[in-house]
């Protein structure tokens, strides 16, 4: 989309991963720092795709590396969709797992894991 | 920045944006967690329209499929399993930790967009070519130069699934 600055893009990322940072730091339902998260992650995968677009450096780029270029953003995004995937559904199953076993989730309650 | 031209496309994008940035709050800022789930939705999916402003229309079709489909819905079947909406385990305290992460967060809003964003504030042109984001040449390289990473995270995947049904269930 023509007429759009690459800053737009990158800056409604930033404000994005600000506000998952943000959440996961003050939060206490570990359901909505696993939101938090996403957040993060899908912030990153805009400005990967901006990028990807706008492609913006110095130096002169054939149209092979421009090409190239272009296609690493979008399989970065892929790959951090899969692993986004597949962290939900260990998270969720690990928080099932202390639901069931102890009837509060409230994260800083949580000191399973201290010695 | 200066000279830059109010266009139809910019309006356009300021109203997707501006609804993604108020989901991004919403899911922080709702005390309910079904909300916040219903805010990130509406995130994922301005993200996604995001994505087709971007001509990524493939990534855009897979932002719908994967999040608000898939990962979502996981969220919200959990959210009712263990009904969150119990008021004990909404309770939150108001505590001096809002305070400081608010502090942070915008220290850090501040810090990347000082040093990260301004000095790229002059770029408007796209460089890749327009069709750089449709299934056939995603398809193409992600079967070719990227086949070993593809692999790679099918068996993450995988792994994923097992480890899930193994927390999962009461007894093995």
């Amino acid at each position: 989309m023509n007429g759009v600055p690459l800053i737009a893009y990158l800056a409604l990322g930033l404000f994005m991963f600000t506000t998952g940072v943000v959440g996961v730091i003050i939060r206490r339902n570990p359901i909505v720092i696993f939101m938090c998260i996403e957040l993060m992650l899908n912030a990153v995968n805009l400005t990967f795709l901006a990028f990807a677009r706008y492609q913006p450096t110095q130096s002169h780029l054939t149209s092979q590396e421009l090409v190239q270029g272009s296609m690493a953003g979008q399989m970065m995004v892929i790959f951090v969709m899969a692993v986004a995937a597949a962290e939900v559904a260990v998270g969720l199953g690990i928080i099932m797992a202390i639901f069931r076993l102890r009837e509060n989730i409230d994260i800083d309650e949580m000191n399973l894991l201290r010695g | 920045m200066e000279g830059l031209k109010i266009t139809p496309e910019l309006m356009l994008f300021g109203g997707i944006a501006g609804l993604a940035a108020l989901g991004a709050v919403g899911v922080v800022a709702f005390r309910s967690a079904v909300r916040s789930a219903l805010c990130l939705v509406i995130n994922f999916f301005m993200l996604a329209f995001l994505y087709f402003t971007l001509n990524a229309e493939m990534l855009g079709i897979t932002q719908i499929v994967v999040y608000t489909g898939a990962i979502m819905v996981l969220f919200l079947f959990v959210i009712m399993l263990l009904n969150l909406s119990a008021p004990q385990l909404l309770f939150e305290k108001k505590d001096v930790k809002i305070g400081a992460g608010m502090l942070m967060g915008m220290a850090l809003f501040g810090l990347v967009a000082s040093q990260v964003l301004l000095p790229l504030k002059d770029i408007t042109t796209t460089r890749s070519n327009d069709a750089f984001g449709a299934p056939e040449p995603v398809g193409r390289a992600l079967f070719t130069m990227y086949a070993w990473p593809f692999e790679v995270a099918s068996i993450l995947l995988l792994i994923g699934i097992v480890g899930s049904i193994l927390l999962a269930k009461r007894k093995i």
